[in-house]
């Protein structure tokens, strides 16, 4: 992340259309009002309220997860958090817990998952890849261990319709709500307190960060905690949406919410990246999937579109830094550029 | 600076760890044996075996177990040397479960709509695919500036889409395919099961190639410091791509394999297999940093992760609980190698301290 | 700003009510009187042979009254994956759904919904919850359905000795039906025969094959298996046929002739009982087909015509019987082609 003098001589206005959150939000109004008009059925409420539904776990889990990889590290370990938490809730409830409670004890367990995985990446200093690598495993193993293949699908309906309902009759499910008080805290935490500002810079230069006095073990474990217990309420939301808690739930989840992060312009290397950006890719891709699906296409394409997208934007902007380059001659004052190695030391 | 100042450290810095050069041959190969991370996954597998036979002699002592014990992780043995290989470089392939399925899939598309092809014929093509689509991937690594774990990740997204496209829900029945194809999948060589021998032999030829030829050790080299490697002069794009390219033709392969064995394929074959890949390949000695590890570590990783899955149930433990082992081995291995690269180079620095 | 994504999205929905009348009485198979009626199949997994058969038989029942027929349907049978399929059908006011249920309650929610919408549910082949549907076509009785399987185990064994099943997915209704009934069978009238082992192939080939294998790895005293899903009985066929155990472990179960016609002119496979899917989708059809248009209301006693089957009448908990499971073997699996 190289911001030379050339940057900051660009007039306002342009800084604000210019840039990758603004594309992304006209791509998706362009989009809507595309397939309102083409797409039989599309322009409905109804649309709307699966949309918001089907897409929440990943809106939830993509917000602490962009904090995760601003600073250079990633959790692959979420969806099964995820699932973890499904199991516990339905397994404590179906053994004759008070709901509430077993969603309390599914959240403290989320919250343990974050600190095995906080610990051994913050305190033992092991690569964050291996190691949430290893926790997928484990995770989703206790979550299958614990119920095998049989599903808990015997909630009570209050808690079920409650994922469902709706606020009035607007047709935006509830969960909207506790989504947008968390993107607001989160919004907050990262750029507007000096915790946010920390974060950053651990990505940017985990020794740097050091010595300019930031806690870089106790943060990276923060945020990993952060992912694990958000990760478990979205489990207590899926469950409760889908009536049933199973081993498998969210399998693969992990890689959506890292391609909606990555689309979302937060870099993989660290350093830089906006929550705003990573809100609309998810809402983007949800968008895509939805309208292919009531076309009648298979969901099968949006993979295919989703990889290509995700390739697309991370190289554009390596591409678009190197541009540059080809015309204007090398600074003294360039920073060195990383080499392509794997994944990101 | 005399060898003998050095042996009054010796407890705390191993002979072979400083001067292996002046250890006589066969005691350096004697030692370096004994105290490798192979050597280890070898015995804890002989272990599980050995605890499952205990408890049901027809585990391992009925012609059928034998050949199944060694056929199963023939695919996944595929699959990890290919990741090894990779992970070596300091990077990570996590298409190879999709090109698996598309390679699958279009094994048994040739034979339905060409049944003309000779099996030699429908092999070489699987492992082509297999290379081609590696080949996308070293290419977008080499020169696209990003962490492959970007790029497998949409490579993964995007193959998995196209089997899924192609295929829809069509699915290829064994009923489809050739006998003789089928018939590799039980055919017996010597004892051996045919796809187990395939898997060895590409384990063989790999493990060779990297501990030998200067192209596969300059992989180890731009694993442990990609930036010192391109100072070097080392040239780390083409070996980059090498690797990716290899590693897609052995999931191609696996592809091929995997038709063999099961006869059926649907779009869905080899689905999260990456990962699995990826935890044997841990588990087996390699570090995830690159730099270091062995095939036949991988290979006896990917051995066994699939055995423990079988002996699970015969010792009681359902097998539902495999998962959380395999995730347990896989922290394990990980603190392992982290705690014993501290400790060595703990070692090299007082030993060099004291030299 | 996520509240100005939102915003622009319910704004242009709004916006857009008038759209939904013009957009809706334009497009095909909306759920007014008078017009098409569209009817959407939605199996337990889309790839498998038996769902193939039985939505082909389905598609003939929809061409014949002239309806407009769709299949969707997940990859794999978890309870969750067909939600999503019905929430689109009930944004496309779909006429009628009809529903092979991974799990009897997990669905009910969004099935209500689509019954708020204006669509009908029939489930087939495996029920929800009554209360979440308007009508099940069942097959044949649970009871007749398990006990055909259980006699020609023992029988094939000699009445003596251990046997498993390999059952598809943990939570199918229709599963769980038939294992209790094996299971009661067993315990009143076959006491020699022990059941030692129920495991579950999802449905999915490569698991059913892997599990068959183990089964006969863990149990090796093992004599019969069980396997009442089409898809469990071939793979476990097919890895019987190549190993040691061939002709001296009895397997039989619920399979589809094609698939099991090499098997038991080889010798692996003595007999197996199935019924006739196509048959069941097109009852469905017909059933699905009688509701939209208003002929019954689901309640017992109702009764109507499904095309060349004939008449039909409804039983009690709005359950329809097609008839009785059928038993093939190597004389007449010749006459079919299915």
């Amino acid at each position: 992340m190289s911001r030379t003098y050339a940057d900051y001589t660009h007039p306002w206005w342009r800084r604000l259309v210019v840039n990758r959150e603004a594309v992304m939000l006209a791509l998706l109004i362009g989009l809507v009002v595309w397939a309102i008009g083409n797409i039989v059925f599309f322009g409905t409420t109804l649309t709307m309220t699966y949309l918001l539904l089907d897409t929440a776990p990943v809106l939830l889990i993509a917000l602490p997860m962009t904090l995760v990889i601003i600073t250079g590290e990633i959790d692959l370990s979420v969806a099964s958090v995820v699932g973890l938490s499904s199991v516990l809730l339905g397994d404590l409830t179906r053994s004759g817990l008070p709901i509430a409670l077993a969603a309390v004890l599914a959240l403290v367990a989320g919250l343990a998952c974050g600190a095995l995985n906080g610990y051994l990446v913050a305190y033992v200093g092991l690569p964050s890849l291996a190691v949430t690598i290893g926790t997928l495993a484990l995770f989703r193993g206790l979550a299958i261990g614990l119920l095998g293949t049989t599903a808990v699908t015997d909630f009570p309906k209050g808690w079920t319709s409650l994922a469902t309902s709706q606020v009035g009759s607007t047709g935006v499910p509830l969960i909207t709500v506790p989504f947008l008080v968390l993107a607001g805290a989160f919004a907050l935490l990262l750029h507007f307190s000096s915790f946010g500002r920390g974060v950053y810079d651990i990505g940017l230069s985990k020794e740097a960060a050091l010595f300019s006095g930031v806690d870089v073990r106790r943060t990276v474990l923060v945020l990993f905690l952060l992912t694990g217990v958000v990760s478990a309420f979205a489990g207590v939301y899926f469950t409760l949406r889908f009536g049933s808690a199973r081993g498998d739930n969210a399998t693969g989840l992990e890689l959506q919410v890292v391609a909606a992060v990555l689309l979302g312009g937060v870099s993989i290397f660290g350093g830089r990246g906006r929550l705003l950006g990573v809100v609309l890719g998810v809402l983007l891709i949800g968008t895509i999937s939805s309208a292919l699906r009531l076309q009648g296409v298979t969901v099968n394409v949006i993979n295919i579109i989703i990889g290509a997208l995700l390739i697309a934007s991370v190289m554009s902007t390596s591409v678009l830094a190197w541009l540059p380059g080809l015309t204007r001659r090398k600074s003294p004052g360039t920073s060195p550029q990383k080499t392509p190695s794997g994944v990101g030391s | 600076m005399t060898p003998t100042d050095t042996t009054t450290h010796e407890e705390a810095a191993p002979e072979v760890l400083l001067h292996p050069s002046r250890m006589p041959r066969g005691r350096r190969w004697l030692t370096t044996l004994l105290r490798s991370r192979e050597l280890s996954i070898l015995l804890v597998l002989l272990l599980v075996i050995a605890v499952a036979t205990i408890k049901t002699p027809s585990f391992l002592f009925s012609s059928n177990s034998w050949r199944d014990l060694l056929l199963t992780p023939s695919i996944l043995i595929l699959l990890a040397v290919g990741q090894a290989v990779v992970i070596i470089t300091r990077n990570v392939d996590l298409s190879v479960g999709s090109v698996l399925g598309l390679t699958a899939y279009l094994t048994g598309r040739l034979f339905i709509d060409h049944p003309s092809l000779p099996i030699v014929a429908v092999v070489l093509i699987g492992v082509l695919a297999g290379a081609a689509l590696g080949l996308v991937n070293g290419l977008l690594v080499g020169f696209g500036r990003v962490p492959a774990l970007v790029i497998t990740l949409g490579t993964l997204y995007i193959y998995r889409g196209i089997v899924l496209t192609w295929a829809g829900s069509d699915r290829i029945n064994a009923s489809d395919l050739p006998r003789d194809f089928l018939a590799l999948g039980t055919k017996q060589v010597l004892g051996f099961p045919v796809l187990f021998l395939v898997a060895f032999v590409v384990l063989a030829v790999v493990g060779y190639h990297l501990h030998t030829a200067r192209s596969g050790r300059e992989l180890y080299a731009i694993g442990s410091d990609p930036d010192a490697a391109v100072l070097y002069g080392l040239r780390v794009r083409r070996r980059l791509i090498a690797a990716f390219v290899l590693s897609g033709a052995l999931a191609g392969l696996a592809g091929v394999v995997y038709t063999a064995r099961y006869g059926t394929v649907s779009s869905d074959a080899g689905s999260g297999i990456e990962l699995q890949a990826v935890a044997a390949v841990v588990v087996g000695g390699v570090a995830i940093f690159g730099g270091s590890g062995t095939v036949w570590g991988a290979a006896l990783g990917a051995v066994l992760l699939v055995t423990i899955n079988r002996a699970l149930p015969i010792v009681g433990i359902p097998d539902f609980w495999q998962q959380a082992l395999v995730g347990v081995l896989i922290l394990s291995a990980i603190v392992l190698d982290r705690v014993l690269s501290v400790r060595r180079a703990r070692q090299l620095i007082e030993s060099r301290d004291d030299a | 700003m996520a509240a100005a994504i939102i915003g622009s999205l319910g704004l242009s929905a709004c916006g857009n009510a008038t759209d939904d009348a013009t957009s809706g009485s334009s497009g095909s198979g909306s759920a007014s009187a008078a017009t098409k009626l569209s009817i959407t199949f939605l199996p337990k997994n889309l790839g498998n042979p038996y769902f193939d058969t039985s939505d082909a038989g389905g598609k003939k029942a929809v061409e014949e009254f002239g309806g407009t027929y769709a299949e969707v349907g997940p990859q794999t049978g978890s309870p969750d994956a067909q939600v999503q399929y019905i929430n689109t059908a009930a944004q496309q006011r779909t006429s009628g759904l009809v529903v092979s249920a991974n799990d009897p309650k997990a669905i009910c929610d969004a099935l209500n919904e689509a019954r708020k919408a204006g669509t009908k549910v029939v489930t087939f082949d495996s029920d929800t919850d009554p209360t979440c549907r308007d009508l099940f076509v069942n097959q044949a009785t649970s009871e007749g359905i398990a006990k055909v399987q259980t006699d020609l185990v023992t029988k094939g064994i000699g009445d003596a000795g251990e046997v498993a099943i390999l059952s598809a997915s943990a939570n199918a209704t229709n599963q769980n039906a038939w294992i209790d009934m094996i299971k009661k069978d067993l315990a009143a009238n076959h006491p020699n025969v022990k059941l030692v082992d129920v495991v579950y192939g999802n449905d999915d080939d490569q698991t059913s094959f892997d599990k068959t294998a183990a089964l006969l790895q863990s149990h090796p005293n093992l004599k019969g298996i069980i396997s009442p899903t089409t898809v469990g009985i071939a793979a476990a066929a097919r890895y019987l046929s190549t190993s040691d155990k061939k002709g001296k472990v009895y397997l039989t179960g619920l399979g589809t002739p094609n698939s099991m016609k090499e098997f038991v002119k080889d010798g692996t496979v003595k007999d197996f009982a199935l019924w006739n899917p196509g048959d069941l989708g097109y009852l469905a059809a017909f059933a699905a087909k009688a509701l939209a248009d208003g002929t019954i209301t689901g309640k017992e006693g109702d009764k109507f015509t499904a095309g060349t089957l004939g008449e039909y009448t409804v039983g009690a908990d709005s359950v329809v019987l097609l008839g009785d499971p059928f038993v093939f073997n190597a004389e007449n699996i010749d006459q079919f082609n299915f």
